[in-house]
């Protein structure tokens, strides 16, 4: 490997670029520098591991029963990753990514722009595996931008990364495995947690048990029954929450919720919220991919084909941002992305690109098992995806309402995107990441179409602000100019 | 709002948060490192002014952007942190020319 601090330090071109160096993007570069492929990793984070091995090569928590063998399954993929011949630019960003094409003005290979330590540089590319994992699903209830609630996955990284500890009483609240797992770890790391509220729709078991068969069969069922064990003694956990709100003026100071029909308040200083990970199209959703929406998963889908190629040509998409699967899943994924790209780059005959990919297939066949099961089983409510209130903030940049988003649809916006001209929504710094699911079903509700039909924000480069100093730090080559001004 | 746990090989970096000097760990993001020091917000919006602080702490949510070393929308939770930074709260909107 590597290591690349310095856009300067780039090569002008690579013939596979990963974005992303989580458990899919290492994987796609570890299968294809053992082809010989130039590859390069850019990914925004310090260190290799995503979100789901955060830190993995850094962590200071080194007692391994707190984080869990889970985690610890990351250390060998990081270090193979590490002893690959691959460039790796950790704290880069990926501010743009202009398809190939033969028409007038476009490079016939994709061109991205990158930006480390504030310098620029255009690279080009034969070949784009997107690796960008998931993100957690909006959790829009009133009280959730007060400062002191954050997600349970920015407390598990704030763990893994850093061996912090949230303060004082902290209290869990959502559905599904990844919002036990976070208050296990919590518990070992000897945080205070006053209550895990439990937003499960009791529902939900019904429509699981049809899946029974096939989780009992699969490895989630000893990872299951690991993690109940972990939570077994631990903190009070109240089912069956069916509304909730953060409470405090300028910071979190309690949380009240509804469960069995009454109305109770705890106070709180940490609220960590979790309703399960969704893909994060943000960057597939900008450079023109096709999407579908997932009517189980509740989110948006990149399309793609059994190379895990997206609808753009040359552009694959590996891991969780291509459908929620999970880390072992995704470190497989990234190697048959790699293993596709490479036969495209012409490096493999279609008999070794076959050969080489059947036994990733089979363990890809054998660690979906069991999925199914588990997102019947923690649905997310439809209160707590769609807010009934109106007056929950659902654009958190740009402070609006679920209420304003329903007069704008009653008053003709037809639409996500319309929503941005009416209401300034999903324009704010984050480019609608944190709304978008929730806006899309808002309009689907309020129009009575489905959330398909009723589509979302149209992205655009770049992906992340870039400051104007950045882009006169970019070489003045035509292309180069093009790479920022065709924006 | 956040405590650390014991880690004895921690080289110790100092900065300043709104003038005020502060410590944290080599390896903490800025974000990490205001919340080890108790700081749970970090911003004011451009659009009503309210309080903000870091939600994601992995790059998604814009809600630790902070001011560092005079450069401003800078996504706390993503920078290393560095001897010497002069971090600042975000109060409304950017301006365009520096004042
Ligand atoms: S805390 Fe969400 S982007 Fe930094």
């Amino acid at each position: 490997m590597n290591r690349i601090d310095a856009a300067a330090a780039l090569a002008p071109r690579y013939d596979l670029v990963v974005i992303g160096a989580g458990p899919a993007g290492q994987s796609a570069a570890i299968t294809a520098a053992a082809l010989g492929i130039t590859t390069l990793v850019v990914d925004e984070n310090l260190a290799p591991g995503g979100q789901i091995h955060r830190g993995i090569t850094t962590t200071p928590v080194t007692d391994r029963a707190v984080l869990g063998e889970d985690y610890w399954r990351g250390l060998p993929i990081a270090e193979r990753f590490l002893a690959s011949g691959a460039d790796y630019a950790p704290a880069a960003k990926l501010f743009s990514l202009l398809p190939s094409g033969d028409e007038p003005g476009r490079h016939a290979e994709i061109e991205l722009g990158v930006s480390i330590a504030g310098q620029a540089r255009p690279v080009f590319a034969g070949q784009v595996i997107v690796a960008t994992g998931a993100m957690e699903r909006p959790f829009p209830i009133p009280g959730w931008t007060l400062p002191g609630v954050l997600t349970a996955g920015a407390a598990q990284i704030a763990l893994k990364a850093h061996g912090l500890v949230p303060e004082g009483r902290v209290v869990l609240a959502g559905t599904g495995p990844l919002l036990l797992l976070v208050a296990a770890q919590l518990r070992a790391a000897g945080a205070t947690i006053a209550a895990v509220l439990d937003t499960t729709p009791s529902a939900n078991r019904a429509g699981a048990a049809r899946h029974l068969l096939d989780f009992l069969r699969s490895p989630y069922l000893a990872k299951g029954l690991a993690l109940l064990a972990r939570a077994r003694g631990g903190p009070r956990r109240i089912a069956g929450v069916t509304a909730m709100r953060a409470e405090g003026e300028d910071r979190l100071r309690a949380v009240t919720f509804t469960a069995g029909g009454g109305e109770q308040r705890i106070e709180a200083d940490v609220l960590l919220l979790h309703q399960g990970v969704v893909p994060n199209t943000t960057i597939s959703n900008a450079i023109g991919c096709d999407h579908h929406w997932d009517p189980l998963q509740f989110c948006w889908v990149p399309k793609r084909d059994s190379w895990l190629a997206s609808s753009i040509e040359d552009v694959a998409i590996a891991g969780d941002g291509g459908g929620i699967a999970g880390a072992d899943c995704a470190a497989e994924s990234g190697t048959l992305a790699a293993i596709g790209a490479a036969h495209r780059l012409g490096r493999i005959d279609q008999a070794t690109r076959d050969a080489m990919a059947a036994p990733v297939r089979a363990a890809l066949e054998k660690l979906g098992r069991g999925r199914a099961f588990l997102d019947a089983l923690y649905r997310p409510a439809e209160g707590f995806r769609i807010p009934a209130g109106n007056d929950t903030i659902i654009c958190r940049c740009e402070e609006i309402t679920a209420g304003q988003v329903r007069d704008a649809v009653a008053g003709g916006a037809t639409g996500p995107n319309q929503l941005k001209a009416f209401l300034r929504c999903g324009m704010g710094p984050c480019q609608g990441r944190l709304c978008n699911l929730t806006v899309t079903e808002i309009v689907a509700a309020e129009r009575g179409i489905s959330p398909e039909q009723a589509g979302t924000y149209r992205l655009r480069p770049p992906f992340k602000p870039v400051t104007v100093a950045e882009i006169a730090s970019l070489p003045q080559t035509n292309a180069a100019v093009k790479a920022v001004v065709r924006y | 709002m956040f405590r650390r746990l014991p880690d004895h090989n921690a080289e110790t970096i100092r900065f300043t948060f709104d003038g005020a000097p502060l410590a944290a760990r080599r390896g903490d993001t800025v974000a990490a490192a205001l919340l080890a020091n108790g700081i749970a917000t970090c911003r004011a919006t451009p659009a009503k002014g309210t309080a903000r602080g870091p939600y994601c702490l992995m790059g998604v949510c814009f809600e630790c952007l902070v001011t560092i070393d005079g450069t401003g929308n800078r996504q706390g939770c993503l920078v290393a942190l560095e001897e010497g930074m002069r971090i600042e709260t975000q109060a409304g909107a950017r301006r365009a020319v520096a004042p």
